[in-house]
């Protein structure tokens, strides 16, 4: 049995702030775990044609805003639904066995597959019923609803798109 | 790949894409401030009595340094028998009592039965604890209902208290000191009423962010008496008539030109009336 005589010292545990060009901190200490299997931040490649940065809509870039959130809500926001899911879930599998969720999940699931045509907004309405979400009001109801978004693809592309043929 | 013609259509939500741009700016302008929000620096209060829950509010809202509003209404409708104060910035406190009220109305008319205090409270936890205090809302729910008459608050980061008397806002300890020294409990309307007024009035007089008039607020099971204003402060605002008296402005010429018309057509057409 050998022992450690050289034994290091415990790192002293700093609170992991990154500091801007500008001075602007930010706290990125409970950022790992939200990270690490969550909806991407900025989306997976830059927008504009052939993948270029489109400086004129979305601004310069640094690889800073790619990786990592500017606002503390943003991602905890952008995987709201997914976590309440979870957390929903594996209760219901600690309470009524494994067979729940299954159910549950193969119902999520079918009520996903109710899309309109490619280029407008599903109502999701299956699902919401499925979640109780039709009996409450939040802020995703009044913000930025996606029926009356300003903008609209253009329907062929669209089609082709999600038809595998562009 | 990433065609610019695909269009992925934004989450329903708060949408976060001015953030980087703001922290951007904000580092490139030294000095340069964005807009602060209304606040209601505030003083608000709520009492427990005999018969229901008293809530009293003062009406001043401000905006940095300057008095935004004199005759904010602070105290929100949520549901018949449950009304709640809202201290903190005046957005979030009115669009977060709106959306439980809303939710609260769903609720009633799909079960048929009267909110309890409990469930609003619940939601408004919820809310506020998602969204991590981003929502500077502080309230104080007060209401009747079948268990009893109650009085909770909540904060801004989700917590809650429930308590026979309450303050809360800027002014809030001022107000406290008053209610701490002549609470009792089962007291009855009038000396509640005075009571609330009283700390009202103290957080008036000792926070710079709270003044103008004293709005009170009772809850019974009979119904709910809502007093706008309950006190008025002494200190009047001028008349805000901007009318006039004739002979204020000295008339110095006066030129009359009269505009000559010629007919050049006239033809009648007959209405017809069934």
């Amino acid at each position: 049995m050998c022992r450690n005589v050289n034994g290091t010292q415990p790192d002293i545990q700093v609170h992991p702030t990154e500091s801007g060009r500008n001075g602007i901190t930010m706290n990125t200490r409970g950022l790992r775990s939200q990270l690490k299997d969550s909806v991407p931040v900025a989306g997976l490649c830059p927008q504009g044609a052939y993948g270029v940065q489109d400086s004129l809509r979305s601004g310069f870039t640094s690889v800073k805003n790619e990786l990592l959130p500017s606002h503390p809500l943003e991602l905890s926001e952008k995987n709201f639904m997914l976590n309440q899911d979870k957390m929903n879930f594996s209760s219901l599998r600690n309470i009524q066995g494994l067979h729940a969720p299954l159910k549950l999940q193969m119902e999520y699931r079918a009520a996903r597959q109710i899309q309109r045509l490619p280029f407008l907004q599903s109502s999701n309405l299956a699902l919401d019923t499925l979640r109780g979400n039709d009996e409450s009001i939040g802020f995703e109801d009044i913000l930025n609803d996606p029926t009356q978004s300003e903008m609209m693809g253009e329907p062929h592309m669209m089609v082709e798109y999600k038809l595998g043929l562009m | 790949m990433a065609l610019s013609n695909v269009l992925e259509t934004p989450l329903p939500g708060f949408n976060f894409d001015n953030a980087a741009r703001n922290a951007a700016l904000e580092g490139l302008y030294d000095g340069g401030q964005t807009p602060k929000p209304m606040k209601t620096g505030t003083t608000i209060a709520g009492v427990v009595f005999k018969d229901g829950v008293v809530l009293g509010a003062d009406t001043r809202a401000t905006s940095g340094e300057v008095v935004a509003d004199k005759m904010c209404s602070k105290i929100h409708y949520i549901a018949p028998n449950i009304y709640c104060c809202g201290a903190g910035t005046a957005a979030d406190t009115e669009k977060t009592t709106e959306l439980l009220s809303s939710n609260l109305t769903i609720f009633s008319q799909t079960s048929g039965r009267n909110p309890r205090l409990v469930m609003a409270v619940n939601i408004l936890q919820d809310m506020l604890y998602r969204y991590h205090g981003q929502i500077g809302a502080s309230l104080i729910l007060g209401g009747v209902d079948c268990t009893g008459n109650h009085l909770y608050t909540v904060g801004p980061y989700g917590s809650v208290n429930k308590m026979p008397y309450l303050a809360m806002g800027s002014g809030d300890l001022a107000a406290l000191g008053i209610l701490e020294d002549r609470y009792q409990q089962d007291m009855e309307l009038d000396t509640a009423k005075e009571l609330v007024r009283v700390a009202i009035h103290a957080g008036i007089m000792n926070d710079l962010a709270s003044g103008n008039n004293i709005d009170i607020c009772v809850i019974t099971r009979e119904g709910v008496d809502y007093i706008r204003p309950y006190q008025e402060s002494e200190y009047k605002d001028r008349n805000m008539k901007y009318r006039y008296r004739p002979g204020t402005t000295p008339v110095l010429t006066k030129k009359v030109v009269p505009l000559k018309l010629e007919v050049v057509q006239e033809s009648v057409q007959q209405m017809e009336t069934i």
